[in-house]
């Protein structure tokens, strides 16, 4: 991250997001999910799909895309792009893992 | 064993439908002899008009070829007339001497057509329509002549009309009747045939008596009664039919209208000749339709080969015809006189008529014209004097008539009772149909004909016919070759279930992974196969809470704002002050929004904060209702014998029990019971997968009921007498359900698909079928020891933080000072 004004919060252990899901983190008033993926790389994106609004984080993980809950809407990870035919876009947060231990940055 | 000698004479569809029963009766019981007029085999009479019309061929419409004669051991005499009967000798003589000795005869030699005899009758170009003979010189005629007439309006005269037509003839047709087919149809119904076929080219002259053929040697025109006039140079006598009997009657066989027999087909003067097909004479009767002949053939074979006694009752018949192309139907008393309560339905457009004759609250007679798909229903209904007071509203729009399934053929044929006779001519039902499909595994009508009969006499039921085929395998067929699960792969469900039983595969990604799927999968078909290896490994595999939908994961039912709800179990519906006082607390506690009692007789506390889940459910105490999956929902009953004053039955204990033992099953897609204690059914159990209602003595389980978008009422499966069956017959169904249903196919289109029947044999009738499947489906409950919330509630107060913690709320600071 070349942002200097990043600043790495740390959220919660690696061991605490259950493999292959997600759990979410409460910064004010936003919520984000934080995704564990298979291979334990970790993604994190706003918990609200832009279709209805629905938390992201109790979605089914599909690769490096999540499926929304309510209505199986498949947001990617990375950029939190929509996939066609849907459209839309989710706000992003960068995240990293170290020493088995996750830090987010707003 | 020295073999008895049985001489038939007559070739005929009567005649030898009777050969074949005996044969299949009793092959080796007789050395067999028939002796035929015609110089064909047996073939079908009833098709002579699609001959005629050019639509099918003599070749085609042969029933039994000379191989089948051979194959039999059946000598065959084709084209020698019997002149005579030495009952003394036991032996028959034909016209050119050939002699056969004979135990038992049968007499078959049908019936001759019947000649007007008006003066003229026997110039040239006047025939009857009768053989195969008739057609080839019909065919000849059409190449020669232009104007052809037809006496006879009924069905016979009518088809022989529009043959000649197709032949590029001119016909009209002479009937003395103002009413075509009379016989069949009512007036109403007459008009619109003839409108029918006038429109095709037909002319008519109705309530005409024919006085005098006229012409030198060749027909050249008729005159009528009224003095009026008509030229022609063919003519057709199709008025009827007359037992031919004349043989019997000179052998001193006692003869009436026709030959005489009694309820065992057997001559009423010597025992050993019988007697079948439209020379019999039987109380009175001498029938003329194929559908009581062939009962009359089944009596016959069953007292000639010593099975018993089994006597012909005779037969109340239907008639189901393709008229030149157009659908008719008439069963019963279906004229109804002055004041008859008669339910009536007129589409002139549509060209639809339907007309029932009802007699307290029963069918006494139908015809039907253009749509006659009910036919068969109607016609069972009025000999099993259904009271169809209840329908009466609905009943000629669709003898289904069933929210919004009612209406297309093949949700017709699904609903029709299994024992409704699908052809009429050969005596099919629906199961024999279905079974046949089943399990010869049959995909066309050709097929089916060929294995049961259906459809291969008059062909009016061919329609119903392809529907059976298209309601029995149609999803399957299509499906099972074709469909994927999804995007994902190109497996079907059954693959997939099968790769992963005989591969032992007990991972999704592991069989993600050895199928070779397209990406990590997707909501259709991780949880599927999450489903499939839980199924068939119930305790060599661990749940994949990340191929669980959201619901499934949470143990509670997302809300379209994230929030939960929470949905303890209330078993049957039954609650207590203590159980009640303890939701109100939580649900006050939690500061639930919303307390709502659910269709299920349930309470649904909705908009619970995903954090407060766990802390909820250990205040609860109680168990998981699993409102969340595709599981056990509820059991509704009703109170049943304990209160009500009609109840017959426990159904709240019954209801409670079995909910109990089967509350956490995971299954292809939810599962509803009701269990009604009395036929008023005030659970409304008719509309859940498996629907219990209390009879006297007993209960009725029928199952694949849907409350749904589509409403569909359950299939009675079995009346069994103790609850103990019940939940036996129940854990069966089931358990046949998860091993055999499709991930996400509810009770009801997993029923259609694999069919009522195939799963009659496998839980109801196959005793030791249905043993493996309770001990199967019992051997998986024991893996189910723990209820889900409970679980859950262990694992926070162990503090298993990797395993249960998204349940936990994390908070960090908005900003944080660098």
């Amino acid at each position: 991250m070349g942002n200097a004004t990043a600043a790495w919060i740390e959220v919660c252990k690696l061991d605490e997001i259950p493999p292959s899901q997600a759990r979410t983190v409460n910064a004010g008033d936003t919520v984000i999910a934080v995704f564990r993926l298979t291979d334990d790389r970790v993604k994190a994106i706003e918990n609200r799909c832009p279709h209805k609004h629905g938390p992201l984080a109790e979605g089914i993980i599909s690769g490096d895309d999540i499926l929304c809950p309510l209505h199986n809407w498949r947001i990617h990870l990375d950029d939190g792009v929509v996939a066609a035919p849907d459209e839309g876009c989710v706000k992003t947060y960068p995240v990293k893992v170290e020493d088995g231990q996750v830090f987010l940055s707003l | 064993m020295l073999k008895k000698k049985l001489v038939m004479i007559g070739n005929g569809m009567a005649g030898v439908r009777a050969i074949e029963e005996i044969l299949q009766a009793n092959p080796d019981m007789f050395d067999i002899t028939i002796f035929g007029a015609e110089k064909y085999p047996n073939y079908n009479r009833i098709m002579l008009s699609p001959v005629l019309a050019g639509d099918t061929t003599v070749e085609d419409i042969i029933l039994n070829d000379e191989q089948w004669y051979a194959d039999n051991g059946i000598t065959l005499h084709m084209g020698k007339r019997i002149k005579e009967i030495q009952r003394g000798y036991k032996k028959v003589i034909a016209e050119d001497g050939t002699e056969a000795e004979y135990d038992n005869l049968i007499i078959a030699t049908g019936s001759d057509p019947f000649i007007i005899p008006v003066p003229g009758h026997d110039k040239d170009g006047v025939m009857a329509f009768r053989d195969i003979d008739d057609c080839d010189k019909m065919f000849a005629a059409a190449k020669k002549y232009k104007k052809a007439a037809v006496i006879g309006g009924g069905l016979l005269g009518l088809e022989a009309a529009k043959g000649l037509l197709n032949l590029g003839m001119e016909a009209t047709v002479i009937h003395d009747q103002a009413t075509l087919m009379n016989m069949q149809l009512d007036s109403v119904a007459g008009e619109m045939l003839r409108a029918d076929l006038e429109e095709q080219g037909m002319h008519f002259k109705v309530s005409t008596l024919t006085t005098e053929v006229m012409g030198d040697k060749r027909v050249s025109g008729l005159k009528f009664k009224d003095g009026s006039s008509l030229d022609c140079d063919l003519l057709i006598m199709a008025v009827g039919i007359r037992p031919n009997m004349a043989l019997a009657k000179d052998s001193g066989i006692y003869c009436n209208r026709g030959i005489v027999v009694n309820d065992y087909m057997q001559t009423v003067t010597d025992p050993a000749i019988y007697s079948v097909g439209e020379c019999a004479e039987h109380r009175g009767i001498a029938y003329g339709l194929v559908a009581p002949l062939f009962e009359q053939a089944k009596v016959l074979a069953y007292q000639i080969t010593g099975q018993g006694l089994k006597a012909y009752q005779g037969s109340v018949v239907s008639t189901k015809l393709k008229v030149s192309g157009v659908d008719v139907f008439s069963a019963g008393d279906f004229m109804g006189g002055p004041g008859a309560d008669v339910l009536e339905l007129m589409d002139r457009v549509g060209g639809v008529y339907k007309k029932l004759v009802l007699e307290d609250d029963k069918i006494k007679g139908v015809v039907m014209f253009g749509d006659t798909a009910d036919g068969p229903t109607f016609f069972q209904w009025m000999q099993d004097g259904k009271d169809v007071s209840e329908q009466r509203s609905s009943l000629l729009f669709s003898a289904s008539g069933l929210g919004d399934s009612g209406h297309s053929g093949i949700d017709l044929v699904s609903a029709m009772a299994d024992d409704t006779i699908v052809c009429g001519c050969n005596g099919v039902s629906k199961k024999d149909v279905v079974d046949a499909i089943m399990t010869k595994g049959l995909t066309t009508r050709k097929e089916v004909t060929s294995c049961t009969k259906a459809a291969g006499s008059c062909g009016g039921c061919a329609d119903l016919v392809d529907q059976l085929l298209a309601s029995t395998l149609g999803t399957a067929f299509v499906e099972s070759d074709h469909e994927p699960i999804c995007g994902c792969t190109d497996l079907n469900h059954e693959q997939v279930k099968e790769q992963i039983k005989t591969k032992k595969l007990t991972m999704v990604r592991e069989v993600m992974n050895v199928l070779e799927w397209k990406g990590e999968g997707c909501q259709v078909c991780r949880p599927a196969i999450n489903y499939y290896i839980g199924m068939l490994f119930p305790e060599d595999s661990e749940d994949d809470r990340s191929s669980r939908i959201a619901n499934e994961k949470m143990h509670a039912n997302i809300q379209k704002d994230g929030t939960f709800s929470v949905i303890p179990r209330i078993y049957g519906g039954e609650t207590t002050p203590d159980d009640l006082i303890r939701i109100a607390t939580v649900a006050k506690k939690y500061d639930v929004p919303t307390v709502k009692i659910t269709g299920g007789q349930r309470i649904d506390l909705l908009g619970v904060k995903k954090e407060d889940l766990t802390a909820m459910w250990k205040d609860l105490d109680m168990p998981s209702g699993f409102a969340y999956g595709k599981a056990l929902r509820t059991v509704k009953t009703c109170v049943g014998s304990k209160w009500c004053r009609f109840g017959t039955q426990d159904s709240t204990s019954l209801g409670i029990h079995l909910e109990k033992r089967l509350d956490r099953i995971w299954f292809p897609a939810k599962v509803k019971f009701g269990v009604s204690g009395c036929p008023r059914n005030c659970a409304e159990a008719t509309i859940k997968d498996i629907g219990i209602v209390g009879v006297e003595g007993g209960w009725e389980i029928s199952t694949g009921g849907n409350g749904g978008v589509h409403v569909v009422a359950t299939e009675l499966l079995c009346i069994v007498e103790t609850a103990e069956e019940v939940e036996e017959v129940s854990k069966a169904y089931l358990q046949h359900y998860r091993e055999t249903g499709r991930h996400n196919e509810r009770t009801a289109p997993w029923q259609k698909r694999v069919g009522l029947d195939s799963i009659k044999a496998l839980v109801v009738d196959d005793l030791e079928s249905r043993k493996a499947l309770v001990a199967r489906m019992d051997a998986y409950i024991a893996t189910q020891d723990q209820d889900p919330w409970a679980a859950r509630v262990a694992d926070a107060e162990k503090e298993q933080l990797n395993k249960f913690s998204e349940y936990k709320r994390i908070d960090i600071p908005v900003r944080v000072e660098a």
